[in-house]
This record gives C-alpha cells, structure tokens and sequence, in this order.
C-alpha cells in the first residue's frame, strides 16, 4: 500500500480538527476536534511504524501513550468545561474573554470603581444561557 | 537501508496509484472517516456531532486493521468509541447542552478558521504528497501490531514510560474529580 | 622671623581668621569678635613692619614651586616692591578700621559671624593681591574678591534691592572677568611665565609679540574690577550693602584692585600706546559722567559711589599717562578719605534715619548730633575736593601734574593726546567735585526744618574710628617728599600752575554752588510749603545702625527737591545724570533684552519643537499600543488562529525556501 494514503488521510482529518478548534463555540465540541486532530497524528504514526517495520515499534508505542494521554485529557478537560459552565453559566470559548482590552474602560482605573458594568457583564451570558437552555 | 531499497523497488514494481484491493478498502473506509469527520465539525446539532464522532473514531480502528495494527484498533475502539464519546456525551448532557439544532454552534471566526484549515491542509497534502507519492509499504510478511507483538515490546522495551503513564492517569483522575465535584455550602 | 616669613603671614592671618570665624560662628558667638578684629589688625601691624623693612628699597622677590604645572609655570610667589608694601599697610589699616567699626555698627545683626568673617576673607584676598608675585595666584585673591563681594553687597539679601545689586555686582565684574582671564594667559604664553617679575623682564626686552590686544583684555578685568566706564554700574547699586562693606569696597579692595594690577603692570600697558589712549579715553569719560552723576544724586550713599568711580577714573588717568607713583599716590589717599566719608555716612545715616539728602535737608541740627562724623565728613570732604593742605589735594596735583607732563611733551611714556585728554577732564572734574562736595556738606548738615531726633551717642566703635581715618585724610599729602622713594623715584610734589588751576577751579565750583545754594534757600523760606511734606522715616529709629540701614534701603525718595542746588546747577541734564545717564536702560536695550529674547526662542524651540518631537515619540508608541490592544480581543480561538495561520506561512515559507534552494 502506499503510504501516500494514510499520509494524506492523516492530514485531511488532522486539518478537519483544526478547523472545528478553531469555528465551534461550544468548548465540548473543540473538545471532540482536539480527539480528531490527536487521531490524525496516531494515523501517522501507525502507518509510520508499519513501513519503517521498527523493531521497538516505537510508533504502536506512542499510539498506544498518546490514546491513554487523550484520555486524561478528555477527562480533566471536560471537567474544567463543567466548573466554567457551572461558574460562568456558559461553556462557549467566544464568551470567556475576561482577559480582553476593553476599550471603554481606562485601564489605569480600578474596575471595582464601576459597580454597574462588572456585575451586568456576568449577568448577561448567564440569562442567555439560561433562555437557551430552556 | 534494506528496507528503504526495497520498499522503493515495491514501488516501482506497483508504480503510483496503483489500486490494490486493501488499498481500495482504506480509500472507501478513509472517505467515510474523513466525512465523518467533517460532518462531526460542522454540523449543528451536538449530540449529532458526538455521533458522528463515532464514526470517525471507528472509522480510523478499521484502517489500524488494514495497517496490521489489530491491537491499536482494538485498543481505539475500547477507549475512544466506548469510553472518550461516553464522556463527551455526558459532558454535552451535564452542561444543559440543546438537543436538537442550535443556531450558534459556529463561532464568529469561522471564516478565519475555514482559510487557516484549507491552507494548512493544501500545505501538508502538497509536502506529504510530494515526499511519499512512491514510498510503499509492505503489508506482507508477519503481522507488526499483533496483540503478542505490542504486548512483548511494550512490556520489554517500553515498560517504564507506561509506569510513568499510569502515574499521569492516577493524576488525571485524581485532578479530574477535585474539579468536577461540587462545593458545599459555605466551602470555597 | 624674615621679612618673606611676616608678608606671607600678612595675607594668612586675614583667611584663617575668616576660617575660624566660619567656624565658629554658631558654637562660640563670644569669639566671633576678637576673631574678626585681631587677625586684621595683626595683618595690619605686621604689613606695617614689612614696609618698613622693606623700606622702598629693593623688591622683595621669593617664589616656591609647589608641583609642576605644565608648559608654563605657577608658581606660588611673592613680590614685594614700595607699592606693594604700602598697599598693604593701606589695606591693613582700612580693614581694621571697617572691622571695628562694623562691631558698632552690625552690633545686634543676626548674621554678624559671616559677615566678619567674609570681611576677613575679602581683606586676605586683597592682600594676596597686594603680595603675589604670579599672575595666577593673583588671579585666585581677584577672583575671591568677587565673590565676597557677590555675598557681602548681598548682606541684607531680604530687601530685593541689595539681591540684584549683589547679582549685578557679580556679573558685570566677572563680565571683565573672562577677557582679564583670556588676557592673562595670551600675556603667559607671550612671556612664558606667570611671574610678574619674568613678565616684566619681558617686557623691557621686547618679548611681548601682541602688547594690544593683551592690554586691551586686561583693561576690560580692570575696568570691571575698578568700575571705569562702561562697566562702573555695579558701583552705584552695590550700595545696598551695609555701609563698612561700601567703604571696604570703595577704599581698600576690589576696585583698588584693578589700579593696582595696572600700575604693577604698567609697563605692558604701556608699550601699546592704543592701550594707553583706551585707557585715557575711558578715564576721561568716567571722571566728568560721574562727577556729573553723582551732583544729581538724592541718595547720600550713592553720591559717594560715584565720587568713586571719579576718583578712581584719577587713578586710571594717571596710569594712562604712564605715573604710576601718582596713581597710586591717590589711591592711598583716596582709600582714607573714602573710608572716612563712608563710616561717617554710616553714622549719619543712622541718626537721621533716612539715606535721602533731600529729607535730611529738612531737619536742622544734624551736624550737632553726630560731631564725630560731621567733623571728619568735613575734613573728608575738603580733602575729596583737593583743598590744600589735606590730602586729596596732592595726589590730584600728583596726577595733574604727571598729565601736563605728557601734554606738553615732557614725558613721553604716554602719548600727548592721552596727556591732554586726562588734563582737560581731570579739571573739569576737579570743579564738579568741588561742587558736589559741597552740595553733600550743605544739604546733610546745613538743612533747615524740624530738629533732628536723638538717638543718643554713636558707639565709640564708631568714632573713634572716624577719628583714626581723618588723621590721614588730614596729613597724608604732607609724606609727599618722601613717597617717591618708594615709588618710580620722579617727583610727586605739585607744579604751580597745576595748583592754580586746580585749586582755583575747585574754589569756583564751590562757590558757585554755595551762591545757588543760599538763592534757593532764601526762595524755599519764602514760599515754606514745600517744608510742610512730611519726609518718610524708618520704622525702628532707635535700632542698631545696620538695621537702620537696611530699612532706609525701601524709603521712597522724595520728589524731586527744588531747593537742590544739583538740579539748579545741572539744568536739563539734571534727570538723565540721576539715572546714571540711562548706561542701565541702554545695557538692557543692548544685552538684556536681545538675551532674553534668545532665551524666549531657546525656550520656543525647546518646548515646540523639540518637545514635538518627545511628544510625537510617546504618541506614536502610544498610537501603537493602542493598535496592539484592539487585537486583544480575549478571545482564544482568535489567538490560537492567528498562531496556526502564522505556522503555515511559515511552513509553506520554509518549503518554498527549500525547493528553490534544491531546484537552484
């Protein structure tokens, strides 16, 4: 077989991942990309290994490390997704951007200064939420 | 270096794109995997999405067998189709995700996403495609994933990284739980 | 001890006495005292005995070299000839007269420790003066000078009179100051030595390569230090300062020192004869434009500074004339009188309160309550006009004489022009001098009005330092036989013709005066409302005499006085002779405003265009910050795209790179 196949399969899906991390809003599904992208690499390393007939099997190796890493990853990342949903009431990548400039807002002022926006700004996703929920 | 001549004879022997039966298998099943994968990225439903991830996932165990690699696809289906999409179903469950179509699955920087997805991929098919286009592989001969063939390297030649990754596993599931449980009352 | 040992101790005792007073000031008030008065006065008695060891024979010369300095030497010298020695005694005398006087005077001030110990600080750099045998060593006490000066006209620096006077006293001093510099080290690298003995030497052998413009840059330290026209401004203000620093500063030092290191070196000056006629040109101006200057004056302070200046413009004219004995003749003679004139004008002041001639000349019977000074103001003021027998009235013959000289072509040292310019103004001067003289006498002590307050008698301090100054006031002229053995060794004595003239001319002046004066007065009684304004008076009468000072330095003069026998006698020139002649109104047409207006630019230029410049440098940083902060979105799929879409190009950069380097 040629290796040209699971090559460029490999880079197709490992492509396709990318662009689901980077388009979809909901962090479960940048979660399920992020597997895609892992399984394009194993992909490789699979068809890697079969032709270079490694005798350590270094390839199958690391598949194997790089299926049970995905898994605690899987776990401790949808864990996190949960604690931010359960805080932010939200688990779109697009709405946690607390760290961005805001433009509005001197940045040489104290935030705590402004009671109205802080607490409106946390408000507003959440009711979101929770009208889409429902 | 052996290898590499012969493998480089096999090619010309079978010259480029000539389909053989497994190759014709991997292309259909590879086609099917890639659409999966495809739809598992775009489509608006989540629950869909998980599904088709299924797919995907199961997809790719059938070209490991087609690679020889039979314990690796076994060892996929186990962990990715029976265990990883449990979890993401349960994840989508446990954060009040909509059954059904939701209009805001995509984010606002999906045009951006596509262009940097479509170069990377024209990039990598064209470096891939352009390095391996006669590099063949020999399927013939003893099978190299073979249960007995992982289980004896991987427990003569690999067995201290797979300690090292039952300690990153025990962490994982250690940190996994302090996070996801909720706090009691009155408890920061 | 040698007689090198005693001259140097004369100008050390002063300075560490100035030390120890700096010192101790503050711990040890009770030893400021002594420490003030004893170290002069010991420098005093002992330049008394180097003159007379030295006795105006041979020049003392000893010099010692303390480290190498280059191309041309400094050395750390001593040159002691008649003049020097004289000088000295003169200095030594004056200082200690101010020293105890100022005890008296500044009894209660509260800043009598510095102010006595800058005193002894000036007076040890005039001495160094006096003494060093070395340019540059006699730069360093000329340079002290100047700043004591700066300090001292500055004492009662709350009034912002006596601030820009002290200012004013610095700048246009050291504004001679940099030419004398530039002057002192072309006269160096033409002789080859800082020595006055090895630059002298040169001198006469011809060595000299540029004697004009050396003399003309000397000239201008000179007029700077000695307040020749056109730099005599400072002269006039500096009489912010407490009276014992005027009269240090008129008689003994700072402005003795520019005739002095002209008549030491002489001979440079005169092998320039453009030099000479600068110097009789400017001698000339100053002496009549003074004389004239000081005839308007109100304030009694001020009309003594520009006698001054005239006296001093005596001295520049005998040196333009080539005399140095006459020229220093009438500085030993002047610095009496002056320092006599001064102290008493201190004492006057006082008592009545006021330093304004016009508001003394309305209050009778001052002359009662201080006799002391009112006495020794007389014999002052005679020996100022030059009324024989007192002393002013040989050295102005002196200087006379040596200018008829030149004139006539008797000496040729100096050119005739030179002789004949220094003859004319230096009887008309003598007429006004007369003149004003009198003026000064008839409205401080023959005013007619209210009586005097009493403030009882003057501290003997005071007076009894009068008395001491008018003994040479008095019989100084009568060493004239002797002087020229200590001098060049020609004749002092006067001419007939000269005395004639002189004294002829100064009898006219004063009786001209004294006849407009008695017109006036009898045209003021009949018509007494002008006696009616009431004149305006200290607040703290019965104070020390310095504050009594300091205070009259804010009464407002009076309005112009039509009993003053100045204005009468000066006409239309009245009102511009007030003001100096407007010198300072053209100084600042000419340099202070063309300076401030550059500085106006600089500071345009500063602030618009070069701040631009800062400013546009934070602007732009700024603007690119802003740009930077609007791709903070927070967003992390948007960074995480913008890193991937960066990995590509580079990838697809790397690859290209690598094809064409293969394909190449």
């Amino acid at each position: 077989m040629h290796l040209a196949y699971p090559a460029v399969l490999a880079a197709l899906l490992f492509c396709t991942g990318l662009y689901g991390v980077l388009a979809r809003r909901n962090a479960i599904l940048v979660l399920m990309s992020v597997e895609l992208m892992l399984n394009a690499v194993n992909l490789n390393l699979v068809a890697f290994d079969v032709w270079l007939r490694d005798a350590l099997h270094a390839g199958q190796a690391l598949t194997l490390f790089t299926i049970a890493v995905a898994a605690a990853e899987i776990g401790i990342g949808l864990a996190i997704v949960l604690m931010v949903h359960r805080n932010r009431g939200t688990s779109d990548v697009d709405r946690l951007r607390e760290t961005a400039e805001h433009p509005h807002e001197d940045p040489d002022t104290d935030p705590h200064e402004d009671p109205d926006t802080a607490p409106h700004a946390h408000a507003g996703p959440h009711d979101e939420k929770a009208e889409a929920a429902a | 270096m052996a290898q590499t001549a012969q493998a480089a004879q096999a090619a010309q022997e079978h010259g480029f794109l000539s389909p053989t039966g497994v190759e014709i298998a991997f292309l259909l099943v590879g086609l099917v995997t890639l659409g999966a994968a495809v739809v598992t990225v775009t489509t608006r439903q989540l629950v869909h999405a998980a599904l088709w991830l299924v797919v995907a996932l199961g997809g790719l165990a059938v070209e490991y067998l087609l690679l020889t690699a039979e314990f690796i696809a076994w060892v996929q289906v186990l962990i990715y189709v029976g265990s990883v999409v449990v979890l993401l179903l349960f994840g989508l469950m446990l954060t009040k995700a909509p059954i059904g179509r939701s209009p805001d699955t995509d984010s606002a920087n999906r045009p951006v996403a596509l262009a940097v997805a479509l170069a990377a991929a024209a990039a990598l098919v064209w470096v891939v495609v352009d390095a391996f286009r006669t590099t063949w592989i020999d399927l013939d001969g003893a099978v190299q994933g073979s249960t007995e063939v992982t289980g004896s390297i991987l427990f003569r030649h690999w067995v201290l990284p797979f300690e090292a990754l039952s300690v990153l596993l025990l962490a994982a599931l250690v940190g996994a739980i302090v996070l996801s449980r909720k706090k009691k009352e009155g408890e920061r | 001890m040698t007689t090198t040992t005693l001259a140097v101790l004369v100008p050390l005792l002063p300075f560490l006495g100035a030390a120890a007073g700096l010192l101790l000031g503050r711990t040890a008030p009770g030893f400021v005292r002594p420490l003030a008065v004893l170290p002069t006065l010991a420098a005093a008695v002992l330049a008394v005995l180097v003159a007379v060891r030295q006795g105006g024979g041979k020049a003392i010369d000893a010099a010692t070299q303390l480290t190498p300095t280059g191309s041309v030497p400094i050395d750390l010298a001593l040159h002691v000839d008649g003049f020097a020695a004289l000088v000295a005694v003169l200095v030594g005398v004056v200082a200690t007269c101010v020293q105890v006087y100022s005890t008296g005077y500044l009894r209660e001030d509260p800043r009598y420790p510095s102010y006595a110990a800058l005193v002894s600080l000036f007076t040890a750099a005039m001495l160094l003066v006096v003494y060093s045998g070395d340019l540059m060593v006699l730069l360093v006490g000329w340079e002290v000078m100047g700043i004591c000066s700066y300090f001292l006209v500055g004492h009662y620096w709350e009034t912002p009179e006596a601030r820009s006077a002290s200012l004013k006293a610095f700048l246009v001093t050291k504004l001679g100051d940099v030419p004398f510099l530039i002057g002192l080290f072309a006269l160096a690298v033409d002789a080859g030595t800082f020595r006055i003995t090895g630059v002298l030497g040169a001198v006469a052998t011809g060595g000299l390569d540029h004697p004009t413009p050396i003399a003309l840059l000397l000239l201008a330290g000179v007029a700077g230090k000695s307040a020749q026209f056109p730099l005599h401004t400072w002269l006039p203000d500096a009489m912010a300062g407490p009276t014992p620093v005027s009269a240090l500063i008129h008689a003994a030092t700072m402005v003795a020192a520019g005739i002095y290191f002209t008549a030491r070196l002489l001979p440079v000056f005169a092998a320039s004869a453009a030099a000479m006629t600068v110097l009789a040109v400017m001698a000339a101006i100053t002496m009549v434009g003074s004389a004239l200057a000081a005839l308007a004056q109100d304030d009694i302070k001020r009309v003594l500074a520009y006698s001054t200046i005239g006296q001093l413009g005596y001295m520049a004219g005998a040196l333009a004339v080539g005399d140095r004995g006459a020229a220093v003749f009438h500085l030993l003679s002047h610095a009496a009188f002056k320092a006599l004139l001064f102290l008493a004008a201190g004492a006057v002041i006082h008592a009545a309160g006021t330093n304004s001639l016009t508001a003394m000349s309305r209050m009778s019977g001052l002359a009662r309550r201080v006799p002391d000074a009112y006495w020794t103001t007389t014999v002052a003021l005679l020996a100022l006009a030059a009324i024989p027998p007192f002393a002013g009235f040989f050295s102005k013959e002196a200087v006379l004489v040596a200018a008829e000289h030149t004139a006539l072509g008797d000496r040729t040292v100096a050119p005739a022009g030179a002789g004949w310019t220094v003859l004319v103004a230096g009887l008309l001067t003598a007429l006004l001098t007369a003149a004003y003289a009198l003026r000064l006498w008839l409205r401080a002590f023959r005013g007619r009005g209210a009586e005097a307050p009493d403030h009882g008698r003057q501290p003997i301090a005071m007076t009894s330092v009068l008395w001491v100054l008018a003994v040479p006031s008095l019989g100084f002229g009568l060493t004239v036989r002797h002087l020229p053995d200590w001098f060049d060794g020609h004749d002092l004595a006067p001419t007939l013709v000269t005395t004639v003239l002189g004294t002829g001319l100064a009898v006219a002046g004063a009786a001209v005066t004294y006849a407009v004066w008695r017109t006036l007065a009898v045209r003021a009684l009949t018509a007494p409302a002008a006696a009616a304004v009431p004149t305006p008076h200290v607040a703290h009468p019965d104070a020390d005499a310095g504050l009594v000072e300091a205070e009259a330095l804010h009464l407002p003069h009076p309005a112009e006085d039509p009993a003053d026998p100045g204005r009468a006698l000066l006409g239309p020139l009245h009102r511009p002779a007030a003001d100096g002649f407007h010198l300072d109104a053209a100084y600042r047409a000419a340099f202070v405003r063309p300076v401030r207006a550059a500085a106006s630019l600089v500071r345009f230029l500063d602030r618009e265009v070069v701040d631009t410049y800062v400013r546009g440098a934070a602007g732009s940083a700024k603007g690119l910050g802003w740009l930077v902060r609007r791709a903070q979105t927070g967003n992390v799929q948007t960074y995480l795209s913008a890193l991937l879409a960066g990995s590509v190009v580079l990838a697809i950069a790397a690859v290209a790179l690598a094809n064409a380097v293969a394909g190449a």
